[in-house]
């Protein structure tokens, strides 16, 4: 991906022109499971619903509906036709990056706004098997203090990277992250380059 | 892509008129320092001081009390920044003044420098604005102490358009014995501009929303006003700003104004018939929208507009792909997610402020467009509250 470009691939573009699978009938749509997640008050809102081949175990359909940008438009567009027809456990465990892999690349200061989508999609994956009694196979994102002193998670850390942060001290900023003692510096210090890379790098 | 982009984006910035491109290229040759006593200086020196005559005439002034700075921003933060200059021989320097004034919805360049200021130590007081932009004189009243240097309030808003009683806050100021500036990048040029008739102490202007060069801008500093520079280390700009001239954006901005002088008042009639057509076209062929600003007191060219449920960035994509350049808020803050701060200090939910268009009409479009823009609008709206979680509108 070129660093800090602004401009949008052709792929976004065309997705962004012609979203797939928008979620039109939203009372009339007997989805097997629901993700909402954003909050318009924040510029963004996501909602994606799931139907599931239950002996097959993988998503039959996939709709979606958005208040959001022109990235939240054609990655979730994106996201809703590559999901179709993969296993739950698949779709589950794509990241931003695979998103932004099949768009052909996001500005990097659009790419937190492409995170909503798959996001909505985990939810929706959960909000089945809680539908029908299957809580075990919940995958919990579970967070945990990096820093003590500041009461810092790693979800935070994960949030300050796709808001911009590159440096520790880019992190420190936006996060406090590791300005008391300075023990967890080291510990951020790899989760900033692990996130860097999860997001923005390409393998 | 239409092969011509319809350019509705003028309060960003503005296409240089033909007459200022002109004489730029012409006088591209002049390459003295305004400074040096030979022949190429003096005739550098020559176009400059046209061009402060040009621009001091345009707004009532008289050339010594024009200051050209590398921008309008630039111009801005001089005299914020003087407020906290400590020297006791700095005609800022009073016992006990520190403390300034100014409004929620000024320019990212106003308001972080105020911001730096309260770092700084000085006290800064936010005037709030009612639900058409416009800042309350009573507030004011109250707010104004013996301890207040200065108070700075815009002329014109440049993301809803509103326009203040620059006249009726100058008065209140002044009776308090404070100093006023106002931003008036927005306004000169669009908007009859007269200082002497505001009775302000400093205004603000730049040179490339009015159809002239980025990067020029200008300060009026009334005569005997409080002065301390923001660049030190020359004897330009009467020692008020150090640095050898931009001789070239100097002379394009004398250009400029001398074409607004000419063209303002036709431009504006031109203006207001092109944004009451749009105006129109928008509210017969698009329900839920909301029109921002003051109804009258507002810039001819400006109109900003909510289109409930629908994102304003994915707006502006969806018209840029069809061939119309818009904007939401101010054009440094696209780049981010923040909700505009206008929009917010007007009152509006923060849906609206991430939904809001603001459309700045220049003096080269034309009815065509207007009527391109309503036959596509409808069209970007609809498509994208079909895909909105919050439009719940259903065609039934
Ligand atoms: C109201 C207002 N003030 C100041 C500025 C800054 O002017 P300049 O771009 O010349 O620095 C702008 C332009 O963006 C503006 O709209
Ligand atoms: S643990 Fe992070 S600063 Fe102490």
């Amino acid at each position: 991906m070129t660093q800090a470009s602004w401009a949008y691939t052709d792929t976004v573009k065309e997705h962004f022109m012609n979203p797939r699978n928008i979620l039109m009938d939203e009372d009339g749509y007997k989805e097997d499971g629901k993700g909402v997640t954003g909050n318009v008050k924040c510029g963004d809102e996501m909602i994606v619903v799931i139907k599931v081949d239950k002996e097959k175990g993988i998503i039959a359909d996939c709709k979606w509906k958005t208040f959001g940008c022109a990235s939240a438009i054609a990655s979730t567009s994106v996201l809703s036709e590559m999901v179709k027809g993969m296993k739950l456990d698949d779709a589950y465990n794509l990241s931003a990056k695979d998103i932004n892999r099949e768009l052909g690349g996001l500005p990097d200061h659009k790419v937190h706004c492409s995170v909503l989508g798959d996001k909505a999609l985990r939810m929706a994956i959960n909000d089945y098997y809680v539908r029908n009694g299957m809580e075990g196979k919940i995958k919990k994102e579970e967070e945990r203090v990096v820093c003590k002193c500041m009461n810092v998670t790693d979800q935070e850390i994960e949030h300050a990277v796709l808001e911009g942060a590159r440096t520790f001290y880019e992190l420190q900023e936006m996060t406090k992250v590791g300005t008391g003692c300075g023990e967890c510096e080291q510990e951020v210090t790899q989760l900033l380059e692990a996130y860097k890379t999860k997001h923005f790098c390409e393998v | 892509m239409s092969p011509k982009e319809i350019y509705m984006d003028n309060n960003a910035t503005t296409p240089i008129h033909p007459e200022v491109k002109k004489v730029m290229i012409e006088t591209m040759d002049v390459f003295g320092n305004p400074s040096s006593l030979h022949a190429s200086g003096r005739q550098a020196r020559q176009l400059v001081e046209e061009a402060r005559e040009e621009v001091a005439s345009f707004i009532g002034a008289s050339p010594e009390e024009i200051m050209f700075a590398g921008s309008g921003s630039e111009a801005n933060n001089t005299v914020l920044s003087a407020v906290t200059c400590q020297r006791k021989q700095c005609a800022y320097h009073q016992e006990g003044v520190n403390e300034i004034i100014t409004s929620t919805i000024e320019h990212p360049c106003v308001l972080e420098a105020s911001k730096c200021l309260q770092e700084r130590g000085v006290n800064v007081l936010y005037l709030g604005v009612d639900e058409y932009g416009k800042v309350s004189l009573e507030q004011l009243r109250d707010l104004l102490t013996e301890r207040t240097g200065l108070v700075s309030v815009m002329m014109a808003n440049n993301e809803i358009g509103t326009v203040q009683d620059i006249k009726g806050i100058a008065e209140i100021v002044h009776e308090r014995g404070a100093v006023f500036h106002t931003d008036a990048v927005q306004a000169v040029g669009k908007i009859p501009v007269n200082v002497r008739e505001l009775d302000v102490d400093f205004l603000t202007l730049s040179g490339h929303k009015m159809y002239g060069p980025k990067g020029i801008g200008a300060l009026y500093v009334k005569k005997d006003a409080p002065f301390c520079p923001l660049i030190r280390g020359g004897h330009q700009e009467r020692g008020r700003r150090a640095g050898t001239e931009n001789t070239l954006g100097i002379i394009g901005l004398g250009k400029a104004i001398e074409m607004r002088s000419q063209e303002m008042k036709s431009d504006e009639k031109h203006l207001l018939e092109l944004k009451a057509a749009l105006k129109k076209g928008i509210e017969e062929n698009i329900p839920d929208v909301l029109f921002v600003g003051h109804p009258t007191d507002c810039l001819p060219n400006t109109l900003n507009v909510s289109f409930e449920g629908a994102e304003g960035e994915a707006i502006i994509l969806y018209l840029d792909l069809e061939g119309i350049a818009v904007s939401t808020g101010s054009a440094c803050a696209s780049g981010s997610l923040d909700p505009s701060h206008v929009i917010l200090a007007i009152g509006l939910p923060a849906e609206c402020a991430h939904g809001s268009i603001r459309i700045s009409l220049g003096r080269e479009n034309t009815m065509e467009e207007i009527a391109y823009m309503i036959d596509v609008f409808p069209r970007v709206i609809g498509k994208i509250r079909d895909m909105s979680t919050v439009y719940k509108r259903r065609l039934q």
